[in-house]
């Protein structure tokens, strides 16, 4: 006999859930998952005349995509991201590397001197290189005032630059992901190799370098997304040179007008992003460490 | 029993496949102090938690002074519990953490605070009331819990496992502590624990649980001397289990305390061969290992008896025993 | 000990060059600030001229006011609603589906939100303004207050709340009087990250701010696109030591909530 309190309390714990869980999801709902929703949907929709919305269902944007315009800059946007993440992980692990090998007070000093760039505005930090690169800028100057160059040179207005402020930006993103899994590792791993036989560099690729490989593979990820969405990097630092696939959504939906087809720009971009996760996940699983 | 406190009657608890009560009914009297006995997993601590509030079972009923128990939420219970970690809440000091319950049942100011010093005084701890606590040692702690729980009053007080977050110095002192002070408060006591050295120390009855069913209710030394079924009897203290058919008994098994075993001239009831021989505090234990009837685990026979070892490691003996120490399960 | 310690060695090249890296440009702004010169190549000599020009800045000035709006506006009610939320999902209902709704702002790329917002807001007919941009940040905000007190109540002692039951609250008492004392600092963090990251954000505000209200970050896109202004060496300067200083208040108020333990 199921008694009278059951569903007494279960009456309680519904207003309860309500009170708690509901402002908070219907807020996220109406604001971030619906807003989501809304704009993948015009990716099937027209541009109307006048730059609104017209409800007729076609695949147009979609062929429109992958013209090669545009997948030129897709596959741009990509080398781009990418090189920004493999200098960020050739930069970035040898320095975590190195604040996990310190003592507690130097590595809790590093860690802040990381973080404490990466709380200035991510404008100014994108304009300190403009100052650095421009033809006017510090570098130039310098190189003319030391004599080592005849000719200013082009620095800004690259795709290099856009490499190197891509680099800038995300480049305390990689290091702490990499320390906290460098951090974890058992020193007890290392010294079994050793006891049996390996060399430093053996131990290094043997043990820690696939056991720290999730933190590497989290700090792509936290390279590689903002880098592909971004459109003030390349934008302040590439001109008109570097365009990436996120300057094209900005044109289309603030300059063009044509909402669907930059929608539609913008889910290609999530799809690349979507396939690199897997492609994430498979090699997260295969190096993965039971815990 | 003639008008029990607390009535339990066919209660049923499920947690997802597993069924962690399975038709439990017991009694339990006013001014008892009465222990819920077994191994983890047997359902002790659901059968706790349903009684304060925290479980809800899928059948039963259970009915205190006369009152349907499991109609009420929790904080509306007459019922108060100690919880295994104390629970005690770190922003608030003794005196507040003690008074948090007469509070919320709107009493004057004036009133709590006379009544949680007479409680603090009640558990030995006067002179702490003004700090937090982090600042306290674990026994300290414990009668805080203790404390915060008895000076509402309630007509239950449950505790959960008190003990054994303690080290053992303490722990012997507070069981002494907790039986005297659950007879001058005068409450009834329902304690949950897995040591079965400390419900039989402490309850006036136990109920032992496996696998969510009751085993046995009974006093400590009538869980003892006569356990009913084979749980309990491997359970409650050390015991040497034989088939009954070995020795021409009718039913299944047959169990005999260590301390009923006696060593005799020729066969007895049982020859063995000693395998160990301990002397601690006064007491001899023999390990032996039968020849004949074994015990229905394999496990050597234990003798018990007061004094030295009377043989030596390998010695052929007989063993026998009083045909009223020998208690028969069905 | 996790990595063998003192033998930084030859490792400290690669750190060296990467905190070297990190910081230069950040340490030519601050000279530069206080260059006389617009160049470097002729410096003039130290002045806090550009600081002038900075402080008599109304433009700027206004952004910052917007800025500082949106963000208190959108922290109190990020940290409201994440606060309840993240209560909510720790003790009362355990999904992974509302899980993902709840911290899916944070997963998302922001370009992705921003069009989305966009999009909604002029579907539904709103101006966009500091109004939108509240919205935006308020709804961007709260997934990481839900982290981050989150992550303080899974450590919390459960049995704090069902003591708290025991002795006569009921759910919204003890809530009140034992749930929120417990998690007040994580509270205050996730509202302190939520304001921070209102402050700096450009790109969702970019979309959703109306033509007439930008934020600082807005401001200061509008103008560097054309090339070196020194004033905001300048401005780069002020806002450093504002996030140092409170990195550093911080700190040491951690390491006595700390001790207080």
């Amino acid at each position: 006999m199921t008694s009278a309190p059951a569903t007494r309390s279960r009456g309680a714990r519904l207003r309860q859930r309500a009170l708690f869980l509901g402002p908070g999801l219907a807020f996220t709902a109406v604001f971030v998952v619906a807003p989501v929703a809304l704009v993948m949907s015009y990716t099937l929709f027209r541009r109307g005349r006048f730059g609104g919305v017209v409800h007729e269902v076609s695949l147009d944007n979609f062929i429109r995509a992958f013209e090669p315009v545009y997948r030129g800059v897709l596959v741009d946007s990509v080398v781009v991201a990418g090189l920004a993440t493999v200098f960020a992980v050739l930069l970035g692990y040898p320095a975590a590397y190195a604040i996990a090998a310190m003592p507690a007070r130097w590595r809790n000093l590093c860690l802040v001197l990381v973080l404490v760039p990466f709380w200035t505005n991510f404008l100014i930090r994108t304009y300190a290189w403009i100052v650095l690169l421009s033809g006017q800028g510090v570098i130039n100057d310098a190189l003319v005032s030391l004599g080592l160059v005849q000719e200013r040179l082009t620095l800004i207005n690259t795709r290099g630059a856009v490499v190197v402020g891509l680099l800038y930006t995300y480049l305390p993103l990689m290091i702490l992901p990499v320390y906290a899994s460098v951090a974890r590792l058992d020193g007890e791993l290392r010294e079994a190799a050793g006891d049996l036989g390996a060399g430093r560099v053996r131990t290094f690729t043997d043990v820690t370098l696939p056991l720290s490989l999730p933190g590497v593979v989290t700090g792509c990820i936290f390279v590689f997304v903002p880098s592909m969405g971004n459109f003030v990097i390349p934008e302040l630092l590439g001109g008109g040179k570097a365009l990436m696939v996120g300057n094209l959504v900005r044109d289309q939906f603030l300059v063009a007008r044509n909402w669907p087809f930059g929608a539609t720009l913008a889910l290609v971009m999530i799809v690349v992003l979507f396939l690199l996760f897997a492609l994430q996940s498979v090699v997260a699983r295969r190096f993965a460490v039971g815990r | 029993m003639s008008d029990p406190l607390l009535s339990i009657r066919g209660l049923r608890a499920a947690y997802g496949d597993v069924q962690a009560l399975d038709g439990v009914s017991l009694d339990i009297a006013d001014n008892e102090f009465f222990a819920l006995l077994g191994p983890s997993g047997c359902g002790k601590t659901t059968l706790l938690r349903t009684l304060a509030g925290f479980e809800t079972p899928t059948e039963g009923t259970v009915t205190l002074a006369g009152e349907d128990l499991l109609a009420l939420p929790p904080h509306r219970r007459p019922v108060n519990m100690m919880f295994q970690s104390y629970a005690l809440f770190p922003h608030l000091s003794v005196e507040r953490n003690v008074g948090y319950g007469p509070a919320r049942a709107g009493a004057p100011r004036a009133q709590i605070a006379q009544r949680v010093a007479e409680v603090l005084e009640t558990v030995g701890l006067s002179g702490v009331a003004g700090r937090r606590p982090h600042e306290l040692s674990g026994g300290q702690r414990q009668r805080v819990a203790l404390a915060r729980a008895i000076v509402n009053r309630p007509r239950v007080l449950l505790l959960d496992e008190p003990l054994s977050a303690l080290d053992k110095r303490v722990r012997s002192q507070m069981q002494l502590e907790l039986k005297r002070l659950q007879h001058e408060v005068g409450i009834a006591f329902v304690m949950v624990t897995h040591d079965q050295e400390e419900a039989l120390s402490m309850a006036d009855r136990i109920a032992v649980l496996d696998g969510g069913r009751i085993q046995q209710i009974a006093t400590p030394e009538q869980l003892y001397r006569w356990p009913e079924n084979r749980f309990v009897a491997e359970f409650i203290g050390e015991s040497n289990l034989f088939s009954a058919a070995d020795f021409d008994v009718d039913g299944s098994y047959v169990v005999v305390r260590p301390e009923s075993v006696r060593l005799v001239e020729g066969a007895g009831l049982l020859r063995a061969t000693v395998l160990e021989t301990q002397f601690v505090g006064g007491t001899t234990t023999l390990v032996a290992e039968p020849r004949g009837p074994v015990t229905v685990s394999r496990a050597p026979v234990l003798v018990r008896h007061g004094g030295f070892p009377a043989v030596e490691r390998g010695a052929e003996v007989g063993l026998a025993w009083d045909a009223s120490d020998m208690v028969v399960l069905r | 000990m996790a990595v063998k310690q003192r033998r930084v060695g030859w490792l400290g090249v690669p750190l060296a060059a990467c905190l070297l890296f990190l910081y230069l440009p950040i340490v030519v702004l601050v000279v530069m600030s206080f260059n006389a010169s617009r160049y470097a190549l002729n410096y003039r000599g130290f002045s806090f001229h550009w600081y002038g020009v900075l402080f008599r800045d109304g433009e700027l000035g206004r952004a910052l006011l917007n800025s500082l709006v949106v963000a208190l506006g959108a922290t109190a009610l990020a940290t409201v609603l994440g606060t309840m939320l993240a209560v909510g999902l720790v003790r009362l209902a355990r999904s992974t589906v509302l899980d993902a709704v709840a911290m899916s702002p944070a997963i998302l790329p922001d370009l992705v939100l921003a069009i989305g917002l966009l999009a909604t807001f002029a579907a539904i007919g709103v101006p966009l303004g500091l109004g939108t941009v509240l919205i935006a940040h308020a709804a961007f905000g709260t997934a990481f207050v839900v982290a981050v007190v989150r992550a303080r109540l899974t450590q919390l002692d459960g049995s704090l709340e069902e003591a708290s039951q025991d002795l006569g609250a009921g759910w919204l008492e003890t809530f009140v009087r034992i749930t929120l004392p417990s998690i007040a600092p994580a509270v205050a963090a996730g509202a302190l990250l939520c304001f921070t990251l209102s402050i700096d954000e450009f790109v969702i505000a970019f979309f959703t701010d109306g033509p007439s209200t930008p934020t600082l970050p807005i401001q200061i896109y509008s103008r560097v696109r054309f090339g070196i202004t020194p004033e905001i060496n300048a401005l780069a300067t002020v806002l450093l030591a504002i996030s140092a200083v409170t990195v550093v208040i911080v700190a040491r108020a951690f390491r006595r909530t700390e001790t207080d333990q």
